[in-house]
């Protein structure tokens, strides 16, 4: 079985590049030259040395003691928190900088729903001098203006998108717009595994430095780089992709996504993109969303904004048809109740999305010695306003 | 010979409206056809409404969006036009995005196209690698007439490519835009209108994307069979008067 793209830009089923010929020639550009780009030892160079001393990589993978005393199995944690910026976001905006500069692009465009994606954004333009623009839901504006703030600080543009449901979907399409309208010298910094061949490839490829670190800590820290099981979140997916991306072919590997389950899946306020999805097109591939019988997408709900969108990437799509990776959700209660357990036992405050993952513990069983690695994809310090909220802090 | 291709045959200066089905109020679908017919109209395009339109600007994502409330849907499209061709004689073509179609499923669209009457469509977000490989098939079976963009970016090897799968014209944008921006005729314009000129392509061109008056509808029908008119049209219509915003629009284009 291939789990990986084809030349056709698929992934079995899924993805292709179903644009209108306005961004034919910008897609076209990228599929035709991006292998090579990041093939070249200069732009690997370069890559890994920013991703060393600007992102502060690698990133540690942690033991944590007290909570595989808890739940019976030594759970490891992959500190994506750590990074700079405070997400594995920023391994992908380095990647596509690097890509943009050696395509001559002048102004960077991008999409954020929580604002870390365009906070990454913003921190890459800021590091190499180029223009950035980043689309912004006006609702999430509101939600998130901390990261409104830093992006602002950076130098960015943020521009309030008004379409639609004014969140993280319709700042998409706002940020394609804008591509469409600016055909020449903008590059679109898309943020997660989604959107129109070669994104879903491009993107998963510089998030794969998660996994590929990994296999290398667990040889140092265990018997071998076979861990039981690997768990993360996935809203568009590009945590768990990065997370998944080494182990995908080592089928020993059990793969576990994480989906929002918001208030629960058959309440009408989620983001299962697996259960409650169909096959279909958004933003620029095909893949699993959530549909009206009409084919008219339907806004997702979830407590973390970062996994609050109505598809999948399509290598996800894919390894969910597939069966190579099982697709399960948490709710927004049993993932705060997980960020609150991890704070406490270890002194680490997660992002909600990452709690998400933490949260599918609980539903597991072990019989004690299986290794298990989490990507901690996030640090806590945007969510503190809904964990007070909901703790009463 | 089907609708389209006898209206190339016959006319010069064509003037095609494109609006959303459902909007301004969800039955006004037909009333609007029959008027735009009336009124002079050559070519209409009916948009099926998305949630998610991006190759569209302000007007036409507010039109879809107002359908879309009212309850319109590919379904209850297929039925409104069910007696379409007992009064409205003009080629319809269907537009909108791909992910209703596929729900809806390609050869069961490509059929109830059939049976209204409605003679192709335009899929802005089909890639014509997918048309070809899996669709073609179901539009050749109904008669049915797919029309592809073309914009000033687009290489000429691709615009011969499109033009040896298409049968009716091709849309030419007047400029890489999303819909709804003013067409500025430029050297650069120019160049590009006779640029696909001088590739003397098999099938008609209509010129469409910023034509809002009739002096830039003029300008467009130097360079190509015709023009396309939408969210300048759509912009105009009134909910409480419908056939009278139709026909005082169309009075400065067909006076």
């Amino acid at each position: 079985m291939n789990y990986f793209v084809n030349e056709k830009g698929y992934f079995g089923d899924f993805g292709g590049a179903y644009i209108p010929e306005m961004l034919y020639p910008n897609v076209e550009e990228l599929r035709t030259k991006y292998l090579e780009i990041i093939a070249d030892e200069g732009f690997q160079k370069e890559f890994h040395q920013l991703l060393k001393d600007y992102v502060g990589r690698p990133s540690p993978l942690y033991l944590a003691k007290r909570l595989s005393q808890k739940y019976g199995a030594n759970i490891f944690l992959k500190r994506e928190d750590l990074n700079h910026t405070g997400a594995h976001k920023i391994n992908n905006t380095i990647g596509q900088i690097l890509v943009a500069e050696r395509l001559g692009k002048k102004r960077i465009i991008a999409e954020t729903g929580a604002g870390q994606h365009g906070v990454a954004t913003a921190t890459v333009c800021a590091l190499r001098g180029l223009e950035c623009v980043v689309y912004m839901g006006e609702i999430d504006i509101q939600r998130q203006a901390p990261n409104v703030a830093r992006m602002k600080m950076l130098g960015a543009k943020v521009v309030s998108a008004t379409s639609g449901s004014k969140t993280l979907k319709d700042a998409t399409n706002e940020a394609m717009r804008d591509w469409i309208n600016n055909p020449i010298d903008t590059h679109y910094i898309i943020g997660s595994v989604v959107g129109p061949h070669p994104y879903p490839d491009m993107v998963a490829t510089f998030q794969s430095i998660i996994s590929e670190e990994t296999k290398k800590q667990l040889i140092e820290q265990t018997v071998n780089d076979q861990p039981d099981y690997v768990l993360a979140c996935v809203g568009g997916g590009s945590n768990a992709m990065g997370m998944f991306y080494h182990f995908i072919n080592d089928e020993k590997v059990k793969l576990i996504a994480i989906e929002a389950a918001g208030k629960g899946v058959d309440s009408g306020h989620s983001a299962a993109t697996t259960a409650l999805g169909k096959e279909g097109v958004l933003h620029g591939s095909r893949s699993i969303l959530m549909q009206t019988e009409d084919g008219q997408v339907i806004e997702p709900y979830s407590i973390s904004a970062g996994l609050d969108y109505p598809g999948v990437g399509p290598q996800h799509a894919h390894l969910f048809k597939t069966l190579r990776a099982q697709y399960v959700s948490v709710t927004d209660d049993e993932a705060l109740q997980a960020g609150l357990l991890l704070t406490q036992l270890e002194g680490i405050i997660p992002a909600i999305e990452s709690a998400h993952a933490l949260a599918y513990l609980e539903k597991m069983k072990f019989t004690g010695n299986e290794n298990v690695v989490i990507c901690l994809s996030g640090r806590g310090d945007k969510d503190m306003d809904t964990y007070m909220k909901y703790f009463g802090l | 010979m089907n609708r389209i291709n006898k209206l190339f045959q016959e006319k010069k200066n064509i003037l095609s409206i494109y609006y959303t089905a459902g909007y301004p109020n969800l039955g006004d679908t037909v009333a609007i056809a029959e008027e735009l017919e009336r009124s002079g109209a050559d070519l209409l395009e009916i948009g099926f409404p998305y949630s998610d339109p991006v190759a569209d600007g302000p007007v036409i994502q507010a039109s879809s969006k107002a359908a879309l409330d009212a309850g319109m849907t590919l379904k209850l499209l297929f039925e409104q036009l069910k007696d379409l061709r007992k009064t409205v004689s003009i080629p319809v073509l269907l537009m909108g995005y791909v992910n209703p179609l596929l729900q809806y499923g390609v050869a069961n669209f490509c059929k109830s196209c059939a049976e209204v009457g409605v003679d192709g469509c335009i899929v802005p977000d089909l890639p014509m690698a997918e048309y070809e490989e899996l669709y073609a098939n179901d539009f050749k079976q109904y008669d049915l007439t797919n029309i592809f963009l073309v914009t000033p970016q687009t290489a000429p090897e691709r615009i011969q490519k499109i033009d040896s799968l298409s049968n009716g014209f091709i849309y030419l944008l007047s400029s890489s835009a999303t819909t709804g921006q003013n067409l500025q005729v430029s050297e650069g314009t120019e160049a590009y209108f006779s640029r696909i000129a001088a590739l003397k392509l098999k099938n008609p061109t209509m010129i469409g994307f910023g034509i809002s008056s009739k002096e830039t509808f003029d300008k467009a029908c130097q360079y190509a069979n015709g023009a396309i008119i939408g969210s300048a049209f759509v912009k105009n219509l009134k909910s409480d008067d419908v056939s009278g915003s139709v026909k005082d629009f169309m009075k400065t284009f067909k006076p």
